[in-house]
């Protein structure tokens, strides 16, 4: 089974799917995820899937999960660079991805988690 | 030019990266057959769905992918084969939100959205046989 | 089979040792119906090849016409008949070149007495039946053929994405929808979002007459699709009309953002772009 790496830049972890996923390295990325975020302190998790070709079910309940897990770490999540046959799809499939925030490209994804950590600051 | 009509082709579902590989060759028998990025993503994704019902549900059996003609139109077919426990109450499990096992219950229903023939059969004790088809737009 | 071609034989010899002629008279009939529309010259470039495939045909009435023996001349004719409605001839001028060949020969065999000729001729009368119908339908295919081409071209005419501003797309929308049409422009949309970097996509449906419930469900399907993949659409133009049928339908419209206008739409947009855009007093100078 193939793992997803999980890289810090300050202090957001990037995920960037490259591979195709099967439904244990999806497991493996949530508890993997998990525990960076414990471990880094880390505000934002951003997940680059603008290589990823499809997004059934299992995998769309991942992104829901992550941004679950990273609440209670107290940290945003946002998935970026979802293509239009893939966001198709998943409209079709039923799957709306409630309260999983979303960017068109990892550029415009760090500078939301950036806009929500300064958000956070103010109201601390 | 007349190209030899293509399938069916085997995958046998009895792990997780079993799943992956239908995928990955319903993805290829959809770009030969010339479906649209839409069409092949959704086609691929009902097939990685039904791949994971079989092994989830059914407790493992095998897919075939094949080229289908209907006139001039072509389109690709899979099928999803399981000696499994089979599905006591269909209308329960097509509908949306409702799963014997784990997931969200969106396997059978959704991926029946995604297809333009969605076939079932199933009996109890037996096994389950869903069949998909998705022709060229 | 074998019986039918020994049975042609007289007709077919006749045919043969005549074949100049009967080319010639041909084209000259055709071509004063089509009155300089084909020039001789086309006509009987054509007619020649024809004439040299019906040749062997001759003794089958053409009973068998979707056989193999027919699959030269059937293919002939069909590239005829799609010369000919791109030149814009009607179905009967088409097919008529056909049946005018009929006539010509039934002048050649007019003297002769021979009653097993006259029972060739009447095979040969069925043959150019089936031909003519032949040319007829596939007339008729072809101009389906180009409707279908021009529908296509028609549709990338009329359904420009295009850029209003940085960040912002607009799909103006005109005249019906369906529900096939509808799935292509969106997908377009979609794409151009990626392409372009945007942000923004203001759907106008103010030149819409008519929506119907999978139409809706397309454009409010598209809306979500924006959002997944980070994006924001704007409805903009629903005319009272369409907003009854909506409302009618049951469809939810929900949080979706919908404007009056192209206008308000971009408005909305712009600002959401951190534009803010002001009118300048009166008399004042950039």
């Amino acid at each position: 089974m193939e793992r997803v790496p999980i890289l810090k830049i300050g202090d957001v972890l990037l995920v960037s799917i490259q591979i195709d996923l099967q439904d244990q390295s999806v497991l493996a990325l949530q508890e993997d995820l998990a525990e960076k975020i414990s471990s880094t302190g880390a505000h934002g998790v951003v997940i680059d899937i603008s290589a990823v070709e499809i997004v059934d079910s299992f995998i769309g309940r991942m992104f829901a999960t992550i941004a679950s897990i990273s609440r209670l770490f107290d940290a945003d999540t946002v998935v970026v660079g979802m293509r239009p046959a893939v966001a198709i799809t998943l409209v079709e499939l039923g799957l709306t991805l409630d309260g999983v925030r979303t960017a068109l490209d990892l550029e415009r994804g760090m500078k939301i988690l950036g806009q929500l950590t300064a958000r956070r600051g103010r109201d601390a | 030019m007349p190209s030899p009509t293509q399938g069916p082709e085997r995958v046998p579902i009895t792990g997780d990266d079993d799943v992956v590989r239908v995928r990955q060759l319903v993805r290829a028998y959809a770009q030969r057959m010339k479906l649209s990025l839409v069409d092949q993503t959704k086609l691929v994704t009902a097939a990685s769905e039904l791949a994971r019902n079989t092994l989830v549900y059914g407790g493992g059996g095998f897919a075939l992918v094949e080229e289908v003609h209907d006139g001039p139109r072509p389109g690709v077919r899979a099928s999803f084969h399981d000696d499994g426990p089979g599905i006591a109450d269909l209308d329960l499990a097509l509908a949306d939100g409702w799963s014997s096992g784990q997931g969200l219950g969106l396997g059978l229903s959704g991926a029946r959205r995604l297809v333009d023939k969605f076939d079932l059969d199933t009996e109890v004790g037996r096994g389950t046989v869903v069949t998909v088809v998705k022709w060229k737009r | 089979m074998t019986a039918d071609v020994e049975h042609g034989q007289a007709l077919t010899e006749l045919l043969r040792a005549n074949a100049d002629t009967v080319v010639e008279k041909w084209v000259a009939e055709v071509a004063a119906v089509l009155r300089g529309r084909a020039t001789r010259q086309e006509l009987a470039r054509d007619f020649r090849e024809l004439y040299d495939v019906v040749l062997p045909l001759v003794g089958t009435d053409g009973r068998d016409l979707a056989g193999a023996d027919f699959a030269e001349i059937r293919a002939l004719l069909e590239e005829y008949s799609r010369a000919r409605v791109r030149a814009g001839f009607t179905p009967s001028e088409t097919a008529s070149s056909v049946f005018s060949l009929k006539r010509t020969v039934f002048d050649l065999a007019e003297n002769d007495e021979d009653p097993q000729l006259f029972r060739q001729l009447m095979t040969f009368s069925g043959l150019l039946d089936a031909l003519g119908l032949w040319t007829f339908e596939s007339y008729a295919r072809a101009r389906e053929e180009i409707i279908r081409e021009q529908a296509e071209q028609l549709l990338e005419l009329t359904t420009p994405v295009v850029k209003l501003w940085e960040g912002v797309l607009a799909v103006p929308l005109v005249g019906t929808l369906d529900s096939e049409r509808t799935q292509i422009v969106m997908e377009k949309l979609l794409e151009a979002l990626v392409e372009t970097g945007s942000e923004h996509a203001i759907i106008d449906i103010t030149g819409v007459l008519a929506v119907d419930t999978q139409v809706a469900q397309h454009l409010l399907k598209t809306v979500v699709a924006a959002r997944l993949m980070g994006a924001e659409c704007i409805v903009s133009g629903i005319r009272p009309q369409i907003a009854q049928t909506i409302v009618a339908l049951g469809i939810e419209f929900g949080d979706i953002v919908t404007k009056a206008s192209l206008a308000d739409a971009l408005r909305h947009a712009l600002r959401r772009e951190g534009v803010h855009v002001v009118r300048r007093p009166a008399g004042e100078d950039v």
